[in-house]
């Protein structure tokens, strides 16, 4: 699978506060979510992200509070891929099982600017910075989170596992 | 082969002899815990799923702690959401608004976490139960969705890092000291997808509280689990409480650690975290003069009857800063009523700090406690992000109960001392 966008770049420890802050979680619809997305770390960007684009980070992003919104936000931003130096643990989880793909790759966390313009191949890691003409390899998606992927997401796996049972 | 107190939760739980860092185990879990924020995106994904039953109710609890008693009717919704999905598969764990207290202090008061157990929670502090022996880690509403269904989670075996503390902790030093100096030295992401292990004299005579409020913070040092094997202590706590067996593991001798630190904390004095995160740990004595406009003293990390204790010897006979507001929120209706029938809730009053029902609702910026544009707060709460209590452009300190109590008193950061000398 194939992704192009629009780069945004944010810095270390992006808090999953940041991401979606704490007094929106009154609700889980994704659209709600998605209007708040980043507010406390960039105010317009749930305005100005387009759908398709890329969000680039630095280390540990996600960390902090175990909140799904965090992940379903940025999808529902139209974020369509997230590659940072690294990713909180439960963030990382919750990715995958809402189906944003994600991608750790310390070269390209600190090469890649905002507008850069990308092009990644989720199933080599392989990731193409037009802008910069650089090629930056990630690391690969786990063979574990590749199946919750192909299932679309950890609901479907764990139907699939169901009806195995029944 | 040697091994960890986790790694060996892990393989019994996995149904294996033994297993290894970095493998992808499949778990039985022993209990779930969802909230008023994370059930219900779980309880959509249930049903999404079209599960027709979870897989045991005596070992799920949702409690509604986070935006309760309702602070809006977005929130009322979401509360009522669990409340329902409680009724529908007669949850017995389920905590309505009255016999509600932070999940966090609420299910090792309650006896229904344990030793031994593998807990999942919808709520990354979850692994405040490591101080039990207990493998606990937080996940996400799809993670607390699936094992409600299933009984089972697969885990990455992680890791584990040892931080043996020794010496004499000075006096007001307690737990919430202890990890807040260990953020500091590792920051917030040094044990990133590791379990942390807490070792050595100082945690062998902390008591239950301090050490509830150490593996609490784990998650802020990027931690899957924060765990102390369990002891007399720890037997004494559970004993009375327990609504089940359970079983204390303990990490071998020659288990395998990525790193160990060894510190000597005898002159450490109490710290505080400065904004904008739990890493950035100074000595309280080395804080230049910091106007404060709130204090809240509570939350998972230091809400219990122990914590109350220090704050009220610190402001007993005292008043409040003018200018200040204090909010003291006991985290459980037992440490309520422990602390009512104690005299220490007539201690906050006299000094004229607010006491309220329990809530999670200032830490996270819900409610009962919001800051405005240019407020400062200490907090014995657990972050200090970027506007996690209220504006973007307020700030919170992190301490431990008697420090924040401190505070109150003399409306800027100060150490217990300063007040009763």
């Amino acid at each position: 699978m194939k992704i192009k966008g629009k780069t945004w770049k944010f810095g270390n420890d992006v808090d999953t506060d940041a991401i979606i802050p704490a007094r929106y979680l009154n609700t889980t619809s994704a659209k709600e979510l998605a209007s708040h997305c980043m507010e406390d770390a960039d105010p317009g960007f749930a305005s100005r992200v387009k759908p398709g684009d890329i969000i680039a980070a630095g280390k540990n992003f996600g960390c902090g509070s175990s909140r799904e919104h965090a992940p379903i936000a940025i999808k529902a931003a139209g974020v369509s891929c997230v590659v940072a130096l690294s990713f909180a643990r439960i963030f990382y989880r919750n990715a995958f099982n809402m189906g944003l793909p994600i991608l750790e790759c310390p070269e390209g966390a600190e090469r890649i600017r905002t507008g850069d313009e990308l092009e990644i191949d989720l199933d080599s890691g392989i990731i193409e910075n037009h802008t910069r003409k650089e090629t930056y390899r990630a690391q690969a998606i786990p063979p574990f989170m590749q199946k919750l992927l192909k299932a679309g997401g950890l609901i479907e796996y764990v139907q699939e596992q169901m009806s195995g049972i029944e | 082969m040697p091994k960890t107190i986790s790694e060996k939760i892990l393989a019994d739980h996995a149904g294996k002899s033994e297993v290894f860092p970095e493998e992808l185990v499949e778990v039985k879990i022993d209990f779930a815990v969802g909230n008023d924020i994370t059930a219900p995106l779980a309880i959509e994904a249930f049903r999404r799923a079209g599960a027709k039953k979870v897989f045991d109710r005596e070992r799920i609890s949702l409690v509604p702690d986070h935006f309760v008693p309702n602070k809006d009717i977005a929130s009322a919704i979401q509360a009522r959401m669990m409340s329902e999905f409680a009724k529908e598969f007669d949850l017995p764990y389920y905590f309505e608004v009255g016999r509600m207290g932070i999940e966090h202090a609420l299910l090792p008061e309650q006896g229904l976490v344990l030793p031994g157990d593998v807990v999942i929670g919808a709520d990354s502090h979850t692994c405040t139960y490591g101080a039990l022996g207990a493998f606990a880690t937080g996940v996400g509403s799809t993670d607390l969705a699936a094992a409600m269904i299933t009984g089972r989670i697969w885990f990455k075996v992680p890791p584990s890092m040892k931080f043996i503390f020794s010496g004499k902790l000075r006096p007001w030093v307690g737990g919430k000291d202890l990890i807040l100096y260990t953020i500091g030295r590792i920051g917030v992401d040094g044990a990133r997808y590791r379990a942390m292990e807490f070792a050595g004299e100082l945690i062998d005579s902390l008591p239950m509280a301090d050490r509830f409020s150490m593996c609490n913070m784990a998650i802020e040092a990027g931690a899957k689990v924060g765990i102390i094997t369990p002891d007399s202590i720890t037997e004494q706590y559970v004993s009375a409480r327990a609504k089940r067996p359970y079983k204390f593991y303990c990490s071998d001798p020659g288990a395998a650690y990525e790193a160990v630190y060894e510190w000597d904390l005898s002159n450490l004095e109490p710290v505080v975290a400065l904004p904008h995160s739990p890493q950035n740990v100074k000595q309280v004595t080395e804080i230049p003069h910091t106007p404060i406009d709130q204090v809240v003293i509570g939350s998972c990390t230091n809400g219990r009857l122990e914590d109350l204790r220090l704050a009220a010897r610190v402001m007993k006979g005292r008043k409040v800063a003018r200018g200040v507001r204090c909010i003291v929120i006991p985290a459980t209706q037992r440490v309520y009523l422990e602390a009512m029938e104690e005299g220490l809730l007539e201690i906050f009053i006299e000094a004229e700090a607010a006491v309220s029902t329990p809530t999670c609702g200032p830490c996270l910026g819900g409610h009962m406690g919001i800051l405005a544009p240019g407020e400062s707060a200490v907090a014995t709460t657990n972050r200090n992000f970027l506007g996690r209590m209220g504006h973007v452009e307020s700030k919170v300190y992190l301490s431990n109960p008697a420090v924040a109590a401190a505070s109150a008193i003399l409306g800027r950061i100060a150490h217990p001392e300063e007040v009763l000398s």
